[in-house]
């Protein structure tokens, strides 16, 4: 039985994907969420704000970045791939569009410190990278077990001044980082902006991070038809682990209804080990976090420990807007082992010349098994959503392990 | 009458605050869990009890080891309830809440869950990651259940919420007096005794204040900006491994629970 508290209203609530979604918090942050979704709402019809964001955007951050067509990955398999090169971004990844958002939002809202969750550290890095431009203070929290896999970041973020809070507790990873924010903001929230890093947490992140992100489908739509002389995707293909980088790509297409949209989650070491992070595909409705979602949880209602290679996927929750397009059955949810990740991670460098974040690297995985089953000819478009660097010395040993 | 409210009735006769201990269901162990809670009971006019949960988001880091160590040792919700039902019939009169995180009621089913507490002897239900916005369908369940339903009024509420507060809860209402998580890292604020005329005049139930109470002035400064009594938590953890200074730790803090210290006669006649 799958236990319903929000009454089956036809127009959902504000904060509300269909029945997902909502404010999970102690009561003391409530304000602090009334705050930042005024601020924002204000924003967005705010043309110096839009003004400044978008000069933010493209003479610091790069924007717009590229869409490339695969000369070589899977040519031959029917499937032309073409890559949105988020991975080019200032920063690394998809992550500096919004965070440059909510550091403005921050700024306005009068807050002299940023808080901020990461797992893979590539919302550190933006978040840190962001402090040092606005000279705000920032502290990140970081589960211990992603400090050691993530190194690289890690040494990042406090190049850029920031100070990194390991988080021991639990997993040690992404979820207990997030619990350990919030804690702080609980405290903090008066001087404090927390800036969540994904579209999950309570409203109005969700819908905040979605639109800040969907900078990324908006440029890549336009340049997909520009270069296709008019198509646009038959598929439009992005990791999921909170799930920000796919639904910015997706929010663009949510109109187009002959564009199928496929969300690629961590299969970890396969659905049937019990050690993923695939929250859609195999997890159950819950309360994490925030928000009504659906999350990997036991039956009395401990949360599970997720896994994946992947730091950014390694998340036992997820953005309650997926839950919906899921049900709804606009976006298709599939998922990618640890191995097959590797294994693209490793092609895409050999084929093209790029290096992908093993997050994004379950996307190509998607591309890769899919081409496996001799489809129809098909252009898909996928979110190259960060770049590999940060992966380097992980993969280096995994490779090494099994050689 | 509800035992809540034939506490308050009670403590009004005596001119004291109530002294509620909060313990970790299966902490240390669900073996050891009960002995541990009775030595908090000799001070104590109710208990709240909280069922240990992965992810205490509310919680400092005293309470979250405590959660770890009680689940670690296999604490469950059959053990907790099984402590529960124990401490009913022992302590017929007195008041139990049980403070649950959301996921924990969300998963077994809101109705479900709350009759198996209801049945185990719990008076009342507190689920700390539901704001009073969120909280009207486990009011209802906890109505349709005959529990009570704890809401936290924090210090920095608006009006409006203090009134959705004071509508939807019952039992008593958990003032938090001061920002952040539980734990003694951080003091309690001294609460506003604002705060308290306007649930007041709301006719919100009486007020606990919970979070960072230590001490016996902590006590002291809350009986008099209008609180009905106190919770205490994390101090009494943190003592846990000294049972004779646990003992005089409850002890002092239960003196300080009196309204006005009169002599000897008056402590007489609290015993």
């Amino acid at each position: 039985m799958t236990p319903t508290i929000s009454p089956a209203t036809p127009a959902p609530a504000p904060g509300r994907f269909g029945r997902w979604g909502g404010r999970y918090v102690p009561e003391i942050l409530v304000p602090a969420l009334d705050e930042l979704d005024q601020a924002f709402q204000r924003a967005r019809t705010d043309p110096a704000f839009q003004a400044e964001l978008k000069d933010l955007l493209t003479n610091f951050a790069g924007r717009p970045t590229p869409l490339t067509r695969c000369r070589n990955f899977l040519a031959g398999s029917g499937l032309e791939i073409y890559l949105k090169r988020e991975d080019l971004l200032h920063g690394g990844a998809h992550k500096t569009n919004q965070v440059l958002a909510q550091m403005l939002l921050a700024r306005r809202m009068g807050k002299t410190r940023v808080i901020a969750e990461t797992g893979a550290g590539q919302h550190g890095v933006a978040v840190a990278l962001a402090g040092a431009l606005f000279r705000i203070p920032v502290q990140i929290y970081m589960g211990s077990a992603d400090c050691a896999r993530q190194a690289p970041n890690v040494f990042r973020m406090k190049l850029f001044g920031a100070q990194v809070t390991p988080v021991t507790a639990g997993s040690a990873t992404l979820k207990d980082a997030m619990n350990e924010a919030l804690r702080d903001w609980a405290a903090s929230y008066g001087n404090t902006h927390y800036l969540v890093g994904t579209v999950a947490g309570p409203h109005p992140f969700p819908t905040l991070v979605g639109e800040f992100q969907r900078i990324i489908g908006d440029e890549a739509r336009a340049q997909f038809l520009e270069q296709t002389g008019g198509a646009l995707p038959d598929q439009v293909v992005a990791c999921i682990g909170g799930g920000s980088n796919a639904l910015g790509i997706f929010r663009a297409f949510l109109a187009d209804r002959e564009v199928a949209l496929v969300g690629v989650e961590a299969g970890g070491e396969g659905l049937a080990s019990g050690r993923h992070g695939a929250t859609i595909s195999r997890g159950q409705a819950g309360i994490l976090h925030g928000a009504e979602t659906r999350i990997l949880t036991d039956p009395e209602g401990q949360i599970l420990e997720s896994h994946s290679v992947s730091a950014g996927l390694d998340y036992p929750g997820v953005g309650p807007e997926h839950v919906y397009l899921h049900e709804t059955g606009r976006v298709r949810y599939e998922s990618a082992t640890d191995d097959e990740a590797l294994a693209a991670f490793r092609r895409l460098a050999r084929d093209e010349g790029i290096i992908p974040a093993l997050e994004s690297a379950h996307a190509l995985a998607y591309c890769e098994t899919l081409a496996r089953s001799q489809p129809k000819p098909a252009r898909l478009l996928v979110n190259l959503s960060g770049r590999g660097d940060k992966d380097l010395a992980h993969v280096q040993s995994l490779i090494e392990r099994v050689s | 009458m509800n035992r809540y409210s034939a506490l308050f009735e009670r403590l009004d006769r005596e001119r004291r605050g109530a002294l509620v201990p909060f313990a970790i269901l299966g902490y240390p162990t669900p073996e050891r869990s009960l002995e541990w809670i009775e030595a908090l009971l000799p001070h104590a006019d109710a208990l709240e009890l909280g069922l240990p949960f992965s992810d205490p988001i509310a919680d400092g880091p005293v309470i979250q080891t405590a959660s770890h160590e009680a689940l670690t040792a296999g604490a469950r919700l059959n053990s907790g309830l099984a402590i529960v039902g124990q401490l009913r019939t022992r302590h017929p009169e007195l008041p139990i809440g049980l403070l649950v995180y959301a996921n924990l009621v969300y998963q077994p089913g809101l109705d479900h869950f709350y009759r198996r507490i209801q049945a185990a002897g719990a008076d009342s239900v507190l689920v700390p990651d539901v704001p009073s916005e969120e909280a009207q369908p486990f009011v209802d369940a906890a109505r349709r259940c005959g529990l009570a339903s704890i809401l936290i009024a924090p210090p920095n509420a608006p009006e409006a919420t203090l009134a959705r507060i004071a509508k939807l809860g019952s039992g008593y209402t958990y003032v938090v007096s001061r920002s952040g998580v539980t734990g003694t890292e951080k003091q309690a604020g001294r609460p506003q005794a604002t705060l308290f005329e306007k649930l007041s005049a709301l006719g919100a139930p009486p007020g606990l204040v919970g979070f960072g109470i230590s001490s016996p002035g902590d006590v002291q400064a809350a009986l008099a900006q209008g609180a009905r009594g106190v919770i205490v938590g994390s101090s009494l953890i943190e003592q846990s491994r000294d049972p004779e200074r646990l003992q005089s730790h409850l002890h002092a803090l239960a003196l300080a629970t009196r309204r006005q210290p009169e002599g000897i006669h008056a402590r007489a006649s609290q015993r």
